[in-house]
């Protein structure tokens, strides 16, 4: 499965998420539900921001950060980070926390499974590679 | 002036019990920090890395 389809079933599945947002480890976006890509690449180097400011924490000392939430009035901002991809998601306010985590995390071994599934593209052969052995 | 005595009574009672409402609302934001070891940490506003972690949320809302 795609991300954009892994996000397409997670907006399905969880009424609370309003956007979200897949990245890479380099924090390009892979896939993202805003309809404006540049609220898309918003809300990502927004998760990526807050991972950051996260590790950067005194409170986080020598562990690893691996997920977190941050409730504001007008809503609430998730960043789960696993096997090198994160997923960057908002929601309405007050959302059921450990619901929208389960979803995201699911959303996120959804992909890393249709990653390890898929078989790797065999190599084409050309004439030209064939006459060179 | 009953519509005065109305009004002074609306400011009396509607006027606490806005602000405490709205001083409930900020002490609901909040970040929590969750670490691979199962350990979790909550950020209340007031904190200052909190407040960073508040500011960056809200440019993302």
């Amino acid at each position: 499965m795609d991300a954009a389809s892994a996000l397409a079933d997670l907006i399905e599945i969880s009424s609370q998420v309003d956007a979200a947002v897949v990245l890479d480890a380099e924090g390009a976006v892979l896939a993202s539900t805003a309809d404006d890509p540049a609220q898309g690449e918003r809300l990502g180097a927004a998760g990526l921001a807050l991972l950051s400011a996260g590790d950067e924490s005194p409170a986080t000392g020598a562990r690893s950060l691996t997920q977190l939430e941050v409730a504001l009035r007008e809503g609430s901002v998730f960043a789960v980070r696993e096997e090198g991809r994160s997923i960057v998601a908002a929601t309405s306010p007050e959302p059921t926390s450990g619901l929208v985590f389960y979803d995201l995390k699911t959303c996120l071994r959804t992909l890393a499974q249709g990653a390890e599934e898929a078989p790797a593209k065999p190599k084409r052969r050309t004439k030209k590679a064939d006459a060179g052995a | 002036m009953p519509v005065r005595r109305l009004l002074a009574l609306l400011v009396l009672v509607g006027g606490p019990i806005l602000y405490l409402s709205r001083r409930r609302e900020e002490r609901r934001e909040r970040a929590h920090l969750y670490f691979d070891d199962g350990s979790m940490v909550t950020l209340e506003r007031g904190a200052p890395e909190a407040e960073r972690l508040l500011a960056l949320a809200r440019d993302a809302l």
